[in-house]
């Protein structure tokens, strides 16, 4: 029974049947691009998923290529590093795709979290994509350290030295920990071989199956949008969302004109700048790695900085460590913290909307000390936004609660 | 259509990225700019000789072809040969330097650095000013000091171009009865075979060369990244006419 | 035609234009990472002509070299040897060499050589790759006029590196480019015409 449903209004004969007969082909295509219905008010917050996707393609394409000429021994590394960008015919350009396409990805996810805390879109029903979400982000960001190391100059040797010793913070099994991490009594040529490993197979094979999981569970419930209304509930007669359209091809034809132009923007950073000024290929790092000597100032590249700065803001390493690991997990709880009626910031009170604008300070802020010396004023600035940052978390369950919120209407609102 | 407004975190965000990451070279020093000119091949072709005289001796450059050199710098094969490859008789070698690195260990206390990338990790500004700022120091065993990197290793190797000066520093006492040195100015002991002018083009030539081997490829990243960007520009064209047409259906 | 139609064939000629491009920029995009895979400047360097000496070799002798990683062997030959070359012609598949890109040119002849005296070939079989021996000792019982040898698929090949007939190897062993620098120096890798 259920197969000749299905086969009603198939398209006709040839390979597509044969294919479909064994395989759900075009009943995918349907419910997750041609029938995937997404509100029509979609605007710029809502690219930063597809564009996340483009990266992640980006860094897959470029990072096999590396691969073919990388070198991940303490002796050849640095060598081979310099091989690719000199020696390979147009290794140069992959090198630097890959090495921006690092910074692009944080720079994207972290957009993409952000529209999450602006429209809501981790409350019910979507609290599981935004836990997906968060794993990836950890993933993402083990994958950025390991592949930070890989390129074995002063700060990918001693940036690792630096993260890695954190660990030795926790009592009892830190220092075994640290080891085991390691797998040496200093940062080697066995740490460097093993975080290759897991760079270029365990965790891209991670992300891209939570990458999946997250998509998956997104069209399982339907995308969010501006004013925070689930679309399913207004629904045409033959079960159609009123305020919805599909995915192809207008959400994917405005896609494609975002996707140019942040190729635009990536392109004049890889062609034009792709140091970005020390930020995004460290000076330090043009330096072999040495193990007799720390670089004056060592600082994570800036997608840590942030959270460095709430670690360095603590006097004490335990403590430390332990701030440094919950800035880092807090968001994990946001749709539990957030007891607002509202999904958007559309029809919320001042509160959410000061203590949002105080947090995107304070983020920003953070990660800009992360990048200077820890001396003096700096030192007091971090102590200061790192209660800011803890305090935009857990106090959201009573500031959210006690906030004024407006009336939701009942369709997005749009405008031709 | 893309309201640009509620980008406004997102510029904010990229306006922090693009404020220069200052090197730190390890100098109180202010460094004065080099004012190199990547794109004056004569300047590089000067910058490359002037390397191969006077650094090649003792820093190599390990990771660089002289081939690719060559063609960079608009240098026939001949040129190449007889001009710039004292230690190397193919041309696609890489440049080594003619001193075994055991020896200078001996000789320096530490191997001079290989110099392929040092225009990357130190930057221009700081060479420029490295090889301007030697001044004589008696108890020095190179008898001289450098104002960039304080207690360095490397004898003064272009003293006959730039000849010797002393450097003047004042002492000011602090508050907490530390004594802080400032310098002053460096005045000239005796000349060298160029005046300070001509010395300092010396310098900016080496440091541009320094800065090519850097980076070989910089200026055909920036020339590929013109079609590249005027390429895009044609495609947002054409997407964005498309988009358009198509979301004449959503009302 | 009505608004509708024009909107039509206006959304169809955009969707192909981008289409068109976006297929362009995908196909440029390609160039840089297909032409990675090339062999690098480092390759090429360690790809360089190879020289052989010749002033020790003596009548007979096989010396073995590497260019580019791949083995070549120079025969000297005696004049017995090349005496023997055109006795075996009936039995070679190309005794003229006429199958092009197998050697250079100049080594079209009958001794596939610059001078006779010198064979040059690359010790790879031309079935599948083997590295054949050299088995230069005459045995008229066996039918066997002396040459190489190839002991994965048993090709055999005469003293000009010529296949015979009824064997797995398709074409006569490849003559890399080289020449006489001087009398008592070849260079592999290189052909006289090229700088």
């Amino acid at each position: 029974m259920a197969r000749i449903e299905a086969e009603v209004g198939k398209p006709q004969g040839g390979l597509v049947k044969w294919i479909d007969d064994r395989f759900p082909m075009t009943a995918t295509l349907k419910y997750h691009i041609t029938e995937y219905y997404a509100s029509k008010n979609l605007n710029l917050w809502y690219v930063f998923g597809v564009l996340a996707f483009v990266v992640l393609a980006i860094q897959l394409l470029t990072g096999i290529f590396l691969t073919m000429n990388y070198k991940p021994s303490a002796t050849e590394a640095f060598a081979s590093v310099e091989y690719i960008m000199r020696d390979v015919e147009w290794g140069w350009l992959i090198r630097y795709m890959h090495s921006t396409g690092a910074s692009f990805f944080f720079i994207v996810v972290y957009l993409h979290m952000y529209r999450a805390m602006l429209y809501g879109s981790y409350k019910k029903p979507r609290e599981l994509i935004w836990l997906i979400g968060m794993l990836i982000f950890f993933v993402l960001m083990a994958e950025a350290f390991a592949g930070y190391l890989l390129p074995w100059g002063q700060m990918s040797y001693w940036g690792a030295q630096v993260i890695i010793s954190l660990f030795g913070a926790i009592p009892w099994v830190g220092e075994a920990l640290v080891e085991i991490i390691r797998g040496d009594y200093s940062i080697s040529d066995i740490t460097l071989n093993r975080f290759f490993a897991l760079h270029v197979i365990l965790l891209p094979l991670v992300l891209v199956g939570l990458v999946f999981v997250h998509i998956v569970a997104l069209h399982e419930v339907g995308s969010n949008n501006p004013d925070g209304i689930e679309i399913k509930k207004n629904k045409d007669a033959s079960g159609k969302p009123l305020d919805g359209i599909t995915f192809h091809p207008y959400h994917t034809s405005k896609d494609l004109v975002v996707i140019i132009v942040f190729l635009m923007i990536f392109s004049a950073v890889v062609f034009f700048a792709p140091e970005m000024g020390g930020y995004f290929l460290e000076h330090a790092n043009f330096e072999p790695a040495n193990v007799t000597a720390t670089p004056e100032h060592i600082a994570p590249v800036w997608y840590f900085t942030p959270f460095y700065a709430i670690l360095r803001a603590v006097p004490d390493k335990l403590w430390g460590f332990i701030l440094f690991g919950l800035s880092v997990i807090l968001p994990v709880f946001l749709p539990w913290l957030d007891r607002s009626r509202v999904k958007s910031i559309r029809y919320r009170g001042w509160i959410y909307k000061g203590a949002l604008g105080t947090f995107t300070v304070t983020f920003l802020v953070l990660g800009w000390l992360g990048t200077q010396p820890a001396e003096g004023l700096y030192v007091l600035m971090a102590r200061v936004f790192s209660v800011l940052y803890f305090a935009f978390f857990l106090l959201m369950p009573y500031y959210t609660a006690i906030d004024k919120t407006k009336p939701v209407p009942d369709r997005v609102t749009y405008h031709a | 259509m893309l309201k640009l407004s509620k980008g406004a975190s997102a510029l904010a965000l990229i306006a922090v990225l693009v404020a220069p990451n200052v090197i730190a070279a390890g100098t109180k020093v202010s460094l004065e700019p080099a004012e190199i000119d990547p794109d004056n091949i004569s300047s590089l072709q000067r910058g490359a000789r002037n390397f191969m005289n006077y650094c090649s001796g003792c820093h190599g450059a390990q990771y660089v072809r002289y081939n690719t050199i060559g063609k960079a710098l608009d240098l026939s094969e001949e040129q190449l040969i007889d001009n710039l490859m004292f230690n190397a008789d193919k041309t696609f070698e890489t440049i080594q330097s003619s001193m075994p690195s055991d020896d200078a260990k001996r000789w320096y206390g530490v191997a001079p650095p290989d110099l392929s990338l040092v225009a990357r990790s130190k930057g221009v500004d700081y060479i420029y000013n490295f090889l301007r700022g030697f001044y004589i120091e008696e108890q020095s065993p190179t008898g001289v000091n450098n104002l960039v990197l304080e207690g360095t290793s490397m004898p003064h190797v272009l003293w006959e171009l730039q000849g010797y000066q002393t450097a003047k520093f004042s002492s000011h006492s602090n508050e907490d009865g530390s004594v802080t040195k400032s310098f002053e100015g460096f005045e000239a002991m005796n000349a060298g075979a160029m005046d300070a002018e001509d010395y300092d083009e010396f310098v900016r030539d080496t440091v541009n060369f320094l800065a090519y081997i850097s980076e070989p490829i910089r200026s055909d990243r920036r020339k590929l990244g013109v079609w590249v960007l005027m390429f895009l520009i044609f495609f947002y064209i054409v997407a964005s006419m498309l988009k358009k047409q198509i979301w004449k259906d959503v009302k | 035609m009505t608004e509708d139609d024009l909107d039509r064939n206006r959304r169809h000629f955009l969707t192909i234009a981008t289409a068109v491009t976006g297929a362009a920029g995908v196909g440029l995009a390609a160039i840089p990472f297909l032409s990675s895979l090339k062999p690098s400047a480092r390759a090429q360097a360690l790809g360089a002509p190879v020289e052989v000496p010749l002033a020790s070799m003596q009548p007979g002798e096989l010396v073995r070299v590497l260019w580019r990683g791949r083995l070549v062997f120079v025969l000297r030959r005696t004049e017995e040897m090349l005496a023997r070359l055109p006795q075996v012609v009936d039995d070679l598949r190309d005794p003229n060499s006429e199958v092009a890109d197998q050697q250079p040119e100049y080594t079209v002849n009958d001794t596939r050589s610059v001078k006779p005296e010198y064979l040059v070939v690359e010790g790879s079989c031309t079935h599948l790759g083997c590295a054949p021996l050299e088995d230069f000792e005459v045995r008229p019982a066996e039918g066997w006029e002396g040459g190489f040898f190839c002991p994965c698929h048993g090709s055999k090949f005469d003293l000009a590196g010529r296949v015979y007939k009824g064997v797995p190897a398709p074409t006569n062993l490849r003559v890399p480019p080289h020449r006489f620098v001087r009398d008592d120096l070849i260079l592999i890798g290189q052909d006289t015409g090229a700088a």
